[in-house]
């Protein structure tokens, strides 16, 4: 069983929708039962990254992930916050994140007069992809995805970047590290290759 | 490659879709659930739901109807008409819908925008502004284009992105189902006024036009009816939208 971990941050339909498509049993929850007791997680969310820990913490879920993802290897993939999560720190809040990655949640700062790349950056946008390819089987070599964010993943590790993105700048778009997978893009979002994305996920994670 | 988004904009009355001309004479064109199958299938970018009647009758739309257009949208879609309390977001996200589309109450209650944005996050939130060139100006309209308000555009467009909206859907009411073009004036102005991703809507009759709301005016996406909705010149309705080739295409040069 799949779990959607539910802690209040957004929208979750739409991921429990591109499950349904594939055929793929899957379940919203906040249960730390039900965490425990899956196969694989979805961290998805959009929203406030100071917000989101806040209710992981609330709903008694840190100490619960960090057993199942570090301790005992299960594979989780983090989508838009969800990604930005797994991370040391964000400046949305000044706060720490999990700290899965050695990576930081970053904002996307231009100069005011720079009207070319809009924040939040919104739409599709292609991928550089990294050595990291267990996400992207059967998908083409620079395939594009849909973006909403303002603030953006920097990770520390080249060899966990599993793809990167330009937007005024290169930022990390997924990253792929042993049993922790995550895209700032949403899967769930992007028609044909979201889906295939998803199914890699469940197939190959 | 940042391609800018293309946005069908079909607009809902009495839980059928309709195509207005000046935002008047909505004309029967069918049923939002078979239009976002066939935009499913098309793999439009988003898309965006308008319901013209809900201000004036002071409601919101059917959440049941937001809740089917969900379970079939595979893209991100938004809603607006009638939303002026921060209930009525709560309502229509959870019904589905990944954004929402505030019109009257950007004019006449920014505060809204700032409320909804900091628990949906500004992402969420679309300001909508209704405008009619009046004398050289571009006067924004409210209610569904009923009422004149004494608001600029840019001005409107401003304190919107102040406020907490995530993007600006600016719409001609002058250009509205005309399909001859959007007003790249008003599209330029607005850009320059804010920082935030601006949608152009009201008068695209061709991709040409897409292109040059991007390239010219400065809009980071681009929204339609009649274009999607209607073929030919007698406005047979044919749902329709341009491959992902015919989309690179458009923007490529940029």
């Amino acid at each position: 069983m799949l779990v959607i971990i539910d802690y209040g941050m957004g929208n979750l339909h739409s991921v429990l929708k591109a499950f349904k498509r594939l055929r793929v049993e899957a379940e919203v929850t906040a249960d730390p039962a039900k965490i425990q007791a899956a196969d694989k997680l979805i961290l998805p969310g959009v929203g406030h990254f100071k917000r989101g820990m806040d209710n992981l913490r609330e709903r008694n879920l840190i100490q619960t992930l960090n057993e199942e993802v570090l301790d005992k290897s299960k594979p989780i993939l983090g989508i838009c916050l969800g990604m930005q999560l797994f991370t040391k720190s964000s400046e949305e809040g000044n706060v720490a994140g999990l700290g899965w990655l050695d990576a930081e949640t970053i904002e996307f700062s231009f100069p005011k007069e720079e009207k070319k790349f809009r924040i939040p950056h919104i739409g599709w946008n292609s991928l550089k992809l990294g050595t990291q390819t267990r996400l992207y089987n059967g998908i083409s070599d620079s395939p594009s995805f849909y973006f909403v964010h303002s603030y953006y993943v920097r990770s520390n590790h080249t060899e966990d970047v599993a793809a990167s993105t330009e937007y005024g700048l290169e930022f990390t778009s997924s990253i792929v590290k042993n049993n922790i997978f995550a895209t700032q893009f949403h899967p769930e979002k992007s028609h044909d290759d979201g889906l295939k994305l998803l199914q890699n996920f469940v197939e190959h994670a | 490659m940042y391609r800018p988004r293309v946005i069908p904009c079909l607009l809902l009355k009495d839980k059928g879709l309709v195509k207005t001309i000046k935002f008047k004479d909505p004309t029967y064109i069918g049923d939002p659930i078979n239009a976002v199958k066939i935009f499913n299938d098309a793999k439009a970018d988003e898309l965006v739901f308008l319901d013209i009647t809900a201000t004036r009758e002071n409601r919101i739309t059917d959440v049941e109807v937001i809740r089917n257009i969900g379970e079939e949208a595979f893209m991100p879609f938004a809603v607006g008409g009638g939303i002026n309390t921060l209930e009525h977001i709560t309502q229509l996200i959870s019904a589905g819908a990944e954004k929402v589309v505030i019109n009257t109450a950007t004019t006449n209650n920014p505060s809204l925008l700032t409320e909804a944005s900091k628990i949906y996050g500004r992402q969420s939130i679309i300001a909508s502004i209704d405008v009619k060139k009046k004398g050289g100006e571009f006067v924004v309209y409210t209610d569904g284009g009923s009422i004149r308000s004494t608001k600029s555009a840019s001005a409107t467009a401003k304190a919107a992105a102040e406020a907490g909206a995530g993007e600006i859907l600016i719409n001609s009411i002058d250009q509205d189902g005309t399909q001859e073009g959007y007003d790249i004036e008003l599209i330029k102005l607005i850009c320059n006024s804010v920082n935030i991703p601006v949608i152009a809507v009201g008068g695209a009759g061709d991709f040409v036009h897409f292109t040059d709301a991007v390239h010219n005016g400065g809009a980071s996406a681009v929204a339609a009816g009649s274009l999607f909705v209607f073929i030919g010149r007698k406005r047979a309705v044919l749902i329709n939208y341009p491959d992902s080739d015919e989309l690179q295409e458009m923007f490529s040069n940029e």
